[in-house]
């Protein structure tokens, strides 16, 4: 195949499947969010990517105030929490001021974000200048450990995907498990009903909104470690992360995990073995294709329509 | 009869109003900007009035069918790529490309180590099949789309996101296929169509008016479509499609037909796009400028033909004035715009004018009476339905008794909730 021996095709595959990882956990975290706006609330978030960008910075900027006063070493901890809480709560505004009038008309929503999504991306140039800015890693992330001689795993890498793996696991305990998310699942199945039996469906809006936000803030936060940050950084994922939701099957959180890896893995594979762009369109025709054939999605949770 | 009242009287045209307007928008384009500015500003108007054949096409998908594409770039770049590999053939001829290590290819290709004219490009060679082309390959591909989508009932937002998907995708493989397409800096220095330059002064005043006529003709057609039984049964299917499939009708057949439609329109505007702008580029096939252009239908008026043309001036207006002087102000504004129609003013200029134009009785017998003489017609045969039950009439009815339920159904809503609970009661 290709001219490449079996050897160097394993090879090939571990080494591009590694560094597939790292955009699998960015459009993971990418996506849990939008999976929780567009697949419980049907909201089609085109600010989305702007919400990652928000928490990119603060991570930046946290980086940057770290080193003056030399606590680079565990900054980061702090950062993805502030990431989180600034996310959320411009996402709690913008939920407020602007995306609980638009519930009843979903396109709408998508043009009113796509709105947003251009203020947002200029107040960043503004703010931060056009250039891409990237932030200061601690010295235990520069690393890498080899477990073999010829297989080198970047330290970043690893720990972006164990931050990755315990969002996941509390995405889905906070939906799954908790009070809260007994709310949200219960405003979503039939919100009359559910404000009958006194749950309070505007607020329950308001935060499942937010946290979504929050959600892509940490995504920020991961994708300083892998990438410096631009303005428009978010517009690079937002049609992948949408892809990954709407292919996974939206509202289920196994089908966002399988899809998030499935479409990172192929096209950073594919992006090997043709060129960059020949890669990207075919993963992305791939998916197209199997979304006509099956519109629901993998992993469609099987619902009375 | 006078042609005036003759003219009025047709439904086609929506009546006084309808007429009136399209008179004045004509007026604007044929008399008004030609005399008033020069001819470079009017050759940035002939440009801007190809993306409102986007945004009529537009009207007609979403205003009145309620299906929202993200990828009208799309169609508007394989119309104008059409064009565009047409008048780059003719100005790479052999002569004029003698320098090159194969002449009579484009530059790009030349400079991309191809040394024969790809097979796909041959006909292009060829006027006929160039206008063929434009009208018939965006069509195409909008038929696949939309017959893989709307026969499995995939609708709302996950063809927003699908359409938006493929316009990515194609824009991603015209970039990413230079050595064919000419890459990201698209196809330059077109400049002779059949031995005529379109680069000078009289061929971009030409251009302009054919441009400008062809509008017109994408207006009558989407009037007609609009008027016709098959306009009516966009709207009841924009409202509740439930309710037109099970009446009976194949509603995934209307969807692809008027994305189709409103495909080739978009198709006709990219080929003059680059006919009056001598160039075309993956700038206006990808995401962004399929977004721009849902924008300017909305700012016009999403359900408004002359309103669209209207908004697609005024914004791309405001972008050259504003990216000329404030450059960073331009997105804030441009954001706030997409917000702030969305939120403030879903019917767009359109719908301010009609509201302030009742208000002061500006065409006194304007929209109100039309109105009303469609529902009454309309009850009027859903009485005929009523009393006479032979299935024919009942199938023969059909579009009007669409209607017909609507506005009974709007009746009842309208009725004290006591009463309307008896129908309900009485229904079961």
């Amino acid at each position: 195949m290709f001219g490449y021996s079996m050897a160097d095709i394993g090879n090939i595959v571990v080494m591009q499947g590694f560094s597939g990882l790292s955009m699998f956990t960015v459009l993971l975290l990418m996506a849990l969010g939008l999976a929780i706006i567009f697949g419980q609330m049907g909201v089609i978030n085109m600010a989305h990517g702007e919400f990652m960008t928000i928490g990119a910075y603060t991570t930046v900027l946290i980086s940057k105030v770290a080193a003056n006063y030399g606590f680079t070493d565990y900054y980061f901890v702090f950062a993805i929490a502030i990431a989180f809480v600034l996310a959320f709560a411009v996402g709690y505004f913008i939920e407020f001021i602007m995306i609980r009038h638009l519930y009843k008309r979903p396109l709408d929503t998508l043009l009113a974000t796509w709105g947003l999504s251009l203020v947002m991306q200029q107040i960043f140039r503004s703010s931060f200048g056009a250039k891409e800015v990237s932030a200061e890693l601690p010295e235990w992330m520069l690393g890498s450990f080899q477990p073999t001689p010829d297989i080198d795993i970047p330290i970043n890498g690893v720990f972006v995907m164990v931050l990755a793996a315990l969002v996941t696991f509390g995405v889905y305990m906070f939906m799954f498990k908790s009070r809260w998310g007994l709310r949200v699942r219960a405003t979503v199945q039939n919100r009359t009903m559910a404000g009958a039996v006194g749950i309070n469906t505007a607020k329950v809006d308001r935060v499942t909104f937010a946290l979504g936000c929050g959600i892509a803030g940490i995504a920020g936060a991961a994708f300083t470690t892998i990438a410096s940050t631009g303005p428009t950084t978010g517009t690079l994922y937002i049609v992948d992360s949408f892809m990954v939701v709407v292919f996974g099957g939206a509202a289920s959180i196994v089908g966002t995990i399988a899809s998030a890896f499935g479409i990172a893995q192929a096209q950073s594979v594919l992006q090997f073995f043709m060129t960059s762009s020949m890669g990207k369109v075919s993963t992305l025709l791939v998916i197209v294709t199997i979304l006509m054939m099956k519109p629901e999605g993998l992993f469609a949770s099987k619902l009375r329509k | 009869m006078t042609l005036w009242e003759k003219i009025t009287a047709s439904p086609m045209l929506g009546g006084k109003e309808g007429v009136i307007s399209l008179a004045v928008l004509a007026a604007v384009i044929f008399v008004v900007l030609p005399l008033g500015v020069d001819i470079f500003r009017l050759n940035l108007i002939g440009k801007y009035l190809t993306y409102a054949f986007v945004a009529v096409g537009l009207v007609l998908l979403w205003g009145h069918g309620g299906i929202l594409s993200l990828g009208q770039g799309i169609f508007f770049g394989l119309g104008g790529y059409a064009m565009a590999m047409f008048l780059k053939l003719e100005a790479s001829d052999p002569l004029s490309t003698k320098i090159q290590s194969t002449p009579g290819i484009p530059d790009f290709m030349d400079w991309n180590q191809l040394t024969a004219l790809p097979w796909f490009w041959e006909p292009f060679k060829s006027l006929p099949f160039t206008i063929f082309a434009v009208l018939t390959i965006p069509a195409l591909f909008a038929y696949i789309i939309g017959y893989a989508m709307f026969k499995r009932r995939v609708g709302g937002v996950y063809f927003s996101i699908i359409t938006q998907a493929v316009a990515l995708i194609l824009s991603i493989l015209i970039v990413g296929q230079q050595g064919y397409t000419g890459g990201v800096n698209g196809m330059t220095d077109l400049r002779t169509m059949l031995g005529w330059d379109i680069r000078t002064d009289s061929a971009k005043y030409i251009l302009y008016f054919v441009n400008g006529l062809l509008l017109f003709g994408a207006i009558f057609l989407s009037k007609y479509v609009m008027s016709s039984k098959f306009g009516m049964l966009l709207l009841a299917m924009r409202d509740k499609e439930e309710r037109v499939r099970f009446s009976g009708y194949d509603v995934s057949n209307f969807k692809i037909f008027i994305f189709c439609l409103a495909a080739m329109m978009s198709a006709v505007g990219g080929a003059m796009f680059t006919l009056q702008v001598g160039f075309m580029s993956p700038s206006f096939v990808g995401i962004v400028p399929s977004i721009e252009m849902v924008i300017f239908c909305a700012v016009g008026g999403r359900a408004s033909l002359v309103g669209a043309v209207y908004g697609t001036l005024l914004v791309n207006y405001g972008k050259t004035v504003f990216s000329e002087t404030y450059p960073e102000m331009w997105l804030f504004l441009m954001g706030g715009l997409f917000i702030s129609v969305v939120m403030f003013f879903p019917s767009g200029l359109a719908g301010i004018w009609d509201k302030y134009a009742t208000k002061y009785g500006w065409f006194k017998e304007k929209a109100k009476p039309v109105k009303k003489l469609e529902v009454s017609t309309s009850e009027g045969e859903a009485q005929a339905v009523l009393t006479e039950t032979s299935p024919e009439t009942i199938l023969a009815a059909d579009a009007t008794g669409v209607a017909a339920k609507k506005a009974t159904r709007k009746k009842a809503d309208a009725m004290p909730a006591i009463e309307s609970n008896k129908m309900r009661g009485a229904e079961a």
